[in-house]
């Protein structure tokens, strides 16, 4: 909503400037976005007289101009085809900021000539469109004039964002009658009396909607024939106005209408009576109907939509833009003033479903004053009669005008209780008085009856916020919340610290923390494990158009990125839902992480290689282990799902339960998403690790004593490549039984020297007894049972010993 | 002098001289061998002693066994300072080149997003508040509706809405929640008061620009108790940005504003600064809007059945991205969902940046 201060103290005696009233408007809930001072912005630019034009000497289209101004004679390079010797212009000195462009304007040597300073058109003072050629005024003017004031242009000019439950604010009276409530100054509402009639009335008026529904969908419709006027431009008071406000004056008529929506929230329509065929009925419109608007367009309708019909059917979309085929032109004499409350529900989904912003819908849809219906309709007849003439038949009024107020009882001791202050009977009378309210009863219990125009205002909550809002939340005193334990207590559930040691074990493994979206690539979701995806019915785009099943799409569409943009490896993780159905609760928390390209970047230390399934495996073991996993305890079963590589990946299983799965990624999955570069990854569902059990205490069980040496016997088994070594360090540790301590795997090689077919795996085996010292009888006895079960088993062989 | 004697005086003489002549330990242990080993002149030597007369047996003995423990003290003095030489040597040999780069670690980093609310909730566990959460996908009813948001409310067409294809009882399409609001009901309905949580979580809106993702992260609070005002909500929030941006001197207001599940409901600016392009919140000529808050709309405290006369209470919600944005100079809020390994490393923080108010939130 804009506005201009000379506007604003039509309806508000002040001498605040506009740093206070933008200050104080922001304050109590009129939020200024901006304070734009036209002259301010201008400033530098005056009017000058171009002396004489003449060509230039080698440019076609460039005139040199002698232009006096305020700041002596120059000689201008101008291009503009109306440059020409006698006419007044606007003069841009160097140094001047241009508001199109923001440029400062410098000397310039244009085709051999210096030009000196410029002759500005609209557009480029952002002032207006238009850019064909440079600003003309009408003469005589007095040379230095300052560019506002040849202009015309009203300043300052407020721009509000009016919050949605504020209709009233919408028409600069109700912003300066909440200023006056704030004790800026006095609110003088505008005097509006009535204009009688003369001669006969204009068309008859249905209401034509469904039985009991006429009163919501059209409670009241004013039609006013003025006969004999005469439309033309209106004067530069009022065309200067609109235009300050963003508003193109267009006519008299038009621009009233306008103005009367602005200056008091009430949105009007005028109809060529001339134009309009027979009565004026007001319905639903039926699908299949269509309107072309004032805007030149042409609209479908739908059942329901609200219209204005004559004989020959809808004639303007209500509440919203009026037709082209009724609308007034300058050479309209009879004019039809429309007056009317529309259901605003109605309108705002019309104009949703229609693409269609006025600043009539924004007005119909938050909710009009229905007490402003006949005063607003009395002031744009005046006002019409000043600027157009004419004369002003009775109003046709189809319907009544709704009297309904809303009243309820306020306690005031609700404003300690909830505004945290207290105010004086006085001031909760004066401030609710100012803002229109009605007030009986009182100290302790008020009766208080709601302006028409605060349909928002509800109960008590709301004087509440009327109270504090006027009186200033800065006044509100604040208090500090406090808790109730000495030492904060534990805050976070064991699933939410879960999740935090999730996110650090992950990054303590390398990888770095990605968010991604929620939603990808229906086709993404197909091919990661939802055949029937969670489709939204209006993504914002078809690349986002699913609710994701796995976090490995996005991660792995953030490594593609990553890949082209030449970061040739990287290690990324996520922590979030992804989502099995599409109701709520049908969620799970999930990790997932993946590597791509080399292990590690090309170092002096280690050769270059490329991540495989065992990294992933890696990352997985290493994050459970640090979420609480007994990971020597896990069982790896290659049942991996369809996304990763069938020989390079698996689940990875706590007795029967499913944990996690890791492995290479698809090769074709890769070629999906246009990697070139091997990726491995692991995921798993926070839900599905085992739960910590609930522990009294924090005590550990005791260090097992060792106080006996261990001995350590290394094997070097020979296998058929099929046997897997996760097979082999079972059977070694089952072999060894008790006295095993630790079994670990520290070589695997084929080739030379080792059979074709077969592989070496070299694993050391650490024993030891808690009572005594192993005998070497005991350590062979062992050795010997591990080589027979290995051999028994596996069929193993130990290297050498063939 | 005996025979014996002047044999003994001979070795020992010609063995010290051997043992001080012996340049690496290779040829001192043949010295050794040569005198004391089992064949070696000296033990050859006492073993004669037993052939001697008895006369000389005494006074000879007991001199082989001096040149003995004389010979293995030379020996052991000398294999120390041959060990200290060679190490010596070793040591002068031994050169690595230290400028080599060392051997990588994993650099991992968690997302700023993550961080900020670790540091949120930090903050507000301080003052009482637990964690509550609660899905993506939401119904109409906790959306909107309970939060005093009707159909044709015109707040619905400020929040743009993702809907699914997929629908609730009532026929309605499920929808991703456009704020973390409906937290409050879920937590509401399930529990009895009084009431202090925050809810954390992603959130949705149809809006895809320079300043806004369809995906962000919010922050709801709730405070419901028999006795808090706006009083508490003005000292709440403003110790929690105080605390958050770790200065004391950051200015703050509140303003009027609108929410539908609010009245009255407020917006809080802090104050900011442009310097060289980057908004600096602190002290300055300008404010920002960072959260919106009020108390608790009487008609959402009805719709979870709590009579109004007796319980109240403020609400209040902030975008996580954008505080992250604030405190750590992040300029677009487009790239915290980009993935980008260069912002991650920039942007992330350590594993072992573990935000306390005791400790600090951040480094």
């Amino acid at each position: 909503m804009k506005f201009t201060l000379p506007w604003l103290r039509e309806h508000l005696a002040t001498d605040a400037d506009a740093t206070a009233i933008a200050h104080t408007l922001t304050m109590i809930g009129l939020e200024v976005e901006a304070v734009a001072d036209p002259a301010e912005r201008l400033a530098p630019f005056t009017v000058a007289y171009v002396e004489a034009c003449e060509p230039h000497p080698n440019a076609d289209r460039l005139k040199l101009c002698t232009v006096r101004t305020r700041h002596g004679t120059f000689r201008v390079v101008c291009g503009a085809p109306n440059a020409r010797a006698g006419i007044y212009g606007i003069f841009a000195p160097e140094g001047a900021v241009i508001p199109a462009t923001g440029q400062v304007l410098k000397r310039a040597v244009i085709r051999g000539v210096e030009s000196c300073g410029m002759l500005c058109s609209a557009h480029e003072l952002g002032v207006g469109e238009d850019h064909s050629g440079i600003i003309e005024l009408e003469g005589p003017w007095e040379i230095g004039t300052p560019a506002a004031v040849a202009l015309g242009l009203e300043g300052p000019v407020f721009d509000v964002a009016v919050t949605p439950n504020r209709a009233d604010c919408f028409g600069v009276q109700g912003i300066a009658r909440d200023l006056g409530a704030a004790g800026l100054g006095t609110f003088r509402p505008r005097e509006i009396h009535d204009v009688p009639s003369v001669g006969r009335p204009g068309p008859a008026i249905h209401r034509a909607f469904p039985a009991g529904e006429e009163e919501v969908a059209c409670p009241v419709f004013v039609g006013r024939i003025i006969r004999g006027v005469r439309n033309r431009p209106s004067p530069a008071w009022l065309q200067r106005r609109l235009r300050a406000v963003g508003l193109r004056p267009i006519s008299a008529l038009v621009d009233i209408t306008n103005y009367v929506m602005f200056d008091l929230c009430r949105p009007l329509h005028v109809f060529d009576a001339a134009k309009i065929r027979g009565d004026l009925v007001l319905r639903y419109a039926r699908r299949g109907e269509r309107l072309v608007a004032l805007d030149g367009r042409t609209y479908e309708l739908e059942d329901g939509d609200i219209v204005i019909c004559d004989d020959t059917g809808p004639i303007s979309l209500a509440g919203i833009m009026g037709g082209e085929s009724t609308g007034v032109t300058e050479e309209t004499t009879d004019v039809l003033l429309e007056v009317a409350i529309f259901d605003p529900v109605r309108i705002a989904r019309t104009g949703r479903r229609l693409g269609l912003e006025s600043d009539a819908r924004t007005r119909f849809e938050r909710g009009l004053d229905p007490a402003m219906v006949m005063p607003g309709c009395e002031y744009a007849t005046r006002l019409i009669l000043e600027l157009c003439g004419g004369e002003p038949g009775p109003a046709v009024v189809a319907g009544r005008v709704p009297q309904e107020r809303r009243a309820f009882d306020f306690r005031t001791s609700q404003l300690p209780r909830l505004g945290g202050i207290s105010l004086e009977p006085a001031e909760i009378e004066r401030i609710l008085r100012a803002l229109g309210f009605e007030l009986a009863g009182g100290p302790e219990v008020y009766r208080i009856t709601v302006p028409s125009w605060r349909r928002d205002v509800e109960g008590e909550a709301c004087i509440v916020e009327e109270l504090t809002r006027i009186h200033g939340f800065d006044r509100i005193p604040p208090v500090p919340v406090t808790r109730v334990e000495a030492v904060s207590p534990v805050r976070l559930t064991p699933a939410q610290r879960l999740r935090a040691d999730a996110r650090r074990a992950a990054a303590a493994q390398g990888l770095l923390e990605a968010v991604t979206w929620s939603f990808i690539p229906a086709e993404h979701a197909q091919r990661f494990g939802a055949p029937q995806p969670v489709r939204l019915r209006n993504p914002i785009s078809a690349e986002l158009d699913a609710l994701r099943p796995s976090l490995l799409p996005g991660l792995l569409q953030a490594a593609a990125r990553n890949l082209a943009r030449k970061h040739e490896r990287g290690a990324l993780f996520e922590l979030g839902p992804r989502f099995l159905e599409g109701r709520p609760g049908a969620q799970r928390t999930t990790l997932a992480g993946l590597r791509f390209g080399d292990f590690a970047p090309r170092h002096w230390s280690e050769p270059k290689r490329p991540v495989d399934a065992l990294d992933a495996k890696s990352d997985l073991y290493a994050i459970l282990r640090d979420l609480g996993v007994r990971t020597e305890a896990l069982s790896v079963r290659r049942e991996a799902p369809a996304w990763y590589h069938p020989g390079r990946s698996a689940v990875v299983a706590l007795g029967q339960r499913v944990l996690a799965a890791f492995g290479e990624i698809h090769p074709l999955i890769l070629e999906r998403f246009e990697i070139e570069v091997p990726v491995c990854a692991f995921e798993f569902d926070l839900e599905d690790l085992p739960q910590p059990k609930a522990r009294k205490g924090r005590t550990r069980p005791p260090l097992e004593p060792l106080p006996y040496p261990p001995a350590e016997r290394d094997f070097a088994f020979l296998v058929d490549q099929s046997v897997a070594a996760g097979e082999l360090l079972e059977v070694v540790r089952r072999a060894g039984g008790r006295l095993v301590r630790e079994v670990r795997l520290f070589d695997v090689y084929a080739g030379k020297g080792v059979p074709a077919g077969k592989k070496s795996l070299a694993v050391a085996v650490r024993l030891q007894a808690p009572d005594r010292t192993l005998t070497e009888a005991e350590i062979e006895r062992v050795a010997t049972h591990i080589v027979e079960e290995a051999a028994r088993r596996l069929g193993a062989v130990l290297r050498g010993a063939s | 002098m005996s025979e014996a004697r002047r044999q003994v005086e001979e070795l020992r003489e010609r063995f010290l001289a051997a043992v001080q002549a012996a340049a690496d330990s290779e040829s001192l242990e043949r010295v050794r061998v040569e005198a004391l080993g089992r064949r070696g002149r000296v033990t050859e030597l006492a073993k004669g002693v037993g052939r001697l007369p008895p006369e000389q047996r005494r006074e000879v003995g007991q001199a082989v066994n001096a040149l003995k423990r004389e010979l293995e003290a030379a020996i052991r003095a000398r294999r120390e300072v041959l060990a200290r030489e060679a190490l010596e040597r070793r040591l002068r040999e031994e050169r690595l080149d230290v400028t080599l780069p060392p051997r990588e670690r994993p650099e991992g980093r968690l997302h700023p997003v993550s961080h900020v609310l670790d540091e949120i909730v930090a903050i507000f566990a301080d003052m009482g508040f637990a964690v509550a959460e609660g899905p993506d996908v939401e119904d109409d009813f906790h959306n909107f509706t309970a939060l005093n948001i009707p159909p044709a409310h015109p707040a619905r067409q400020m929040q743009d809405t993702f809907f699914l294809e997929t629908t609730d009882a009532q026929g309605e399409p499920y929808l991703l929640r456009t704020h973390t609001s409906p937290v409050q009901i879920r937590t509401m309905e399930a529990g009895r008061p009084p009431f202090r949580i925050i809810a954390p979580g992603r959130v949705y809106r149809r809006d895809y620009d320079m300043t806004h993702t369809p995906m962000f992260h919010q922050v709801e609070g709730l405070l419901i108790d028999r006795r808090t005002h706006m009083g508490h909500l003005k000292g709440c929030l403003v110790d929690f940005v105080r605390a958050f941006f770790e200065r004391d001197d950051i200015p703050v207001r509140f303003r009027p504003s609108y929410f539908p599940f609010t009245e009255p409901s407020a917006e809080m600016d802090v104050g900011c600064r442009r310097s060289q392009g980057q908004l600096v919140v602190g002290a300055g000529d300008d404010w920002l809007e960072v959260l919106g808050c009020g108390m608790v709309h009487p008609k959402v405290l009805e719709m979870v059945g709590l009579d109004p006369d007796v319980w109240q209470g403020f609400a209040f919600g902030l975008g996580v991205d954008r505080f992250a944005m604030l405190k750590y100079g992040i300029p677009d809020l487009r790239t915290f969902f980009e993935a980008d390994l260069r912002w991650l490393r920039h942007y992330g923080f350590l594993p072992l940046d573990v935000p306390t108010t005791f400790a600090g939130l951040s480094r």
